[in-house]
């Protein structure tokens, strides 16, 4: 850090809080790629799914190895969570719920990787602009929020059809009555849309503020020698906090993904 | 915070990601353990049978020692009364036989005492004859006079 020192802090912040963003076909503001929020949520999908799917190809009915223990433990424990919630069949939704809870909690820990080692490893490389965690970029958790509510209207639609979707829009919750149409449709209007927001901005938000906690700390750690000191020491501090924060909120994330698919699945 | 292409192909790979699992990753290990499942309850119920049968068995084995025991009961019961039957036997047979021998030696001493009579009546007849003749000296006929000594030897 002692090299940066050079930087003003804001300049700090800005730098490791941009993103490696390639743009796509003709530019404008949509058509832009952050590379570096894809290509690291890719490799931890890929570890972790590939992982639990070298560990499942092997999996016997009989006594299980300590690995496949530990597998069938997340497993079970998702599973436990979605059969609270989701009264059906479980053959689509644990697994989502897994994806999600896997992905997004490795997501989350890359917040605790130390920024400025992989800036400096990642430097040497010459790539100068890569933010580690890309539950911290909005486009990963909306990307993930979206899908969730995509499904949500797609098993809608299956369970209850076209009509009985339609049906639901304007008749629920407060009745059938063609009076209180305008008035259900503004509600469900509402949740649908409130819904994919909180669901991602919950994440983002407490994954951002992390990170940008996290960089002030180390702010201050380059200040001199007491700010080293309690910079480390605090730095620590919320890192262990962190390490609730990160599960918790990709238990959250996971939870609402259940709760969302199995409310789809509830006709009213 | 702004929205671009990066949602889109976030989407793709979490799509991508869920497919895995549900295709490749839940099926195999839930059937491990569905499979491990289904064999513990096998487990579980074949030691309940086991034990049930253990059960049966030893409720079996029971009965046929408490029979075991009532038959030998039975047979000591049979033993000691054909026992005491045997002895009540002999000593009937030694009663019996010791009241026949009883009998036949009183038998036998009638007979001597009678003999002896019939002996001592016949000396007394010929004594109290004899005795006659020399008092009397004179014609007495043996003979003619058995009648009279038959009626004294009666007397006597």
């Amino acid at each position: 850090m002692s090299s940066e020192a050079a930087l003003t802090p804001t300049e700090y912040i800005q730098h490791h809080l941009s993103f490696l963003a390639k743009p796509v076909g003709g530019g404008g503001s949509f058509w832009t790629l952050h590379v570096d929020s894809v290509v690291t949520a890719a490799i931890l999908g890929v570890i972790s799914i590939g992982l639990l799917w070298w560990v499942v190809r092997g999996a016997t009915a009989g006594v299980p190895t300590k690995r496949q223990a530990f597998v069938e433990l997340m497993f079970s424990f998702v599973d436990d969570q979605v059969k609270g919630i989701f009264h059906g069949k479980r053959d689509f939704v644990t697994p989502t719920a897994l994806t999600v809870f896997v992905w997004v909690l490795l997501m989350n820990a890359m917040d605790f990787l130390p920024v400025d080692i992989v800036a400096k490893i990642l430097g040497a490389v010459g790539i100068h602009e890569w933010r580690m965690v890309p539950t911290a970029d909005v486009n990963t958790t909306f990307a993930l929020a979206l899908s969730v509510w995509l499904l949500m209207i797609y098993f809608s639609i299956k369970v209850k059809g076209v009509g009985g979707f339609i049906h639901e829009l304007f008749c629920s919750p407060f009745g059938s009555n063609p009076l209180l149409w305008p008035a259900n449709f503004l509600f469900n209007l509402v949740e649908y849309i409130s819904k994919p927001l909180s669901h991602s901005l919950r994440l983002y938000g407490n994954m951002y503020a992390g990170e940008i906690i996290f960089l002030l700390l180390w702010l201050w750690a380059a200040t001199g020698l007491v700010g080293t000191v309690f910079g480390a020491i605090l730095g620590v501090g919320w890192a262990i906090f962190h390490i609730l924060i990160v599960a918790l909120q990709a238990y959250i994330f996971m939870m609402l993904t259940i709760v969302y698919i199995s409310m789809a699945h509830e006709s009213h | 915070m702004n929205i671009n292409l990066t949602l889109i192909a976030q989407a793709v790979s979490f799509a991508i990601f869920i497919w895995f699992t549900v295709k490749f990753v839940w099926p195999p290990l839930l059937r491990a353990i569905e499979q491990r499942q289904s064999q513990i309850a096998d487990g579980l119920a074949a030691a309940e049978k086991g034990r049930q049968s253990l059960e049966v068995s030893s409720k079996q084995a029971e009965a046929a020692i408490a029979e075991a025991r009532n038959r030998a009961q039975e047979i000591i019961a049979q033993a000691e009364k054909r026992g005491s039957q045997l002895i009540d036997e002999a000593k009937n047979a030694a009663r019996e036989e010791s009241g026949r021998e009883k009998a036949a030696a009183k038998a036998e001493i009638d007979q001597e005492v009678s003999r002896a009579r019939e002996a001592l009546r016949d000396q007394v007849a010929a004594l109290a004859v004899a005795g006659a003749e020399k008092i009397l000296r004179k014609e007495i006929n043996a003979q003619a006079h058995a009648d009279l000594l038959a009626q004294l030897k009666k007397e006597i």
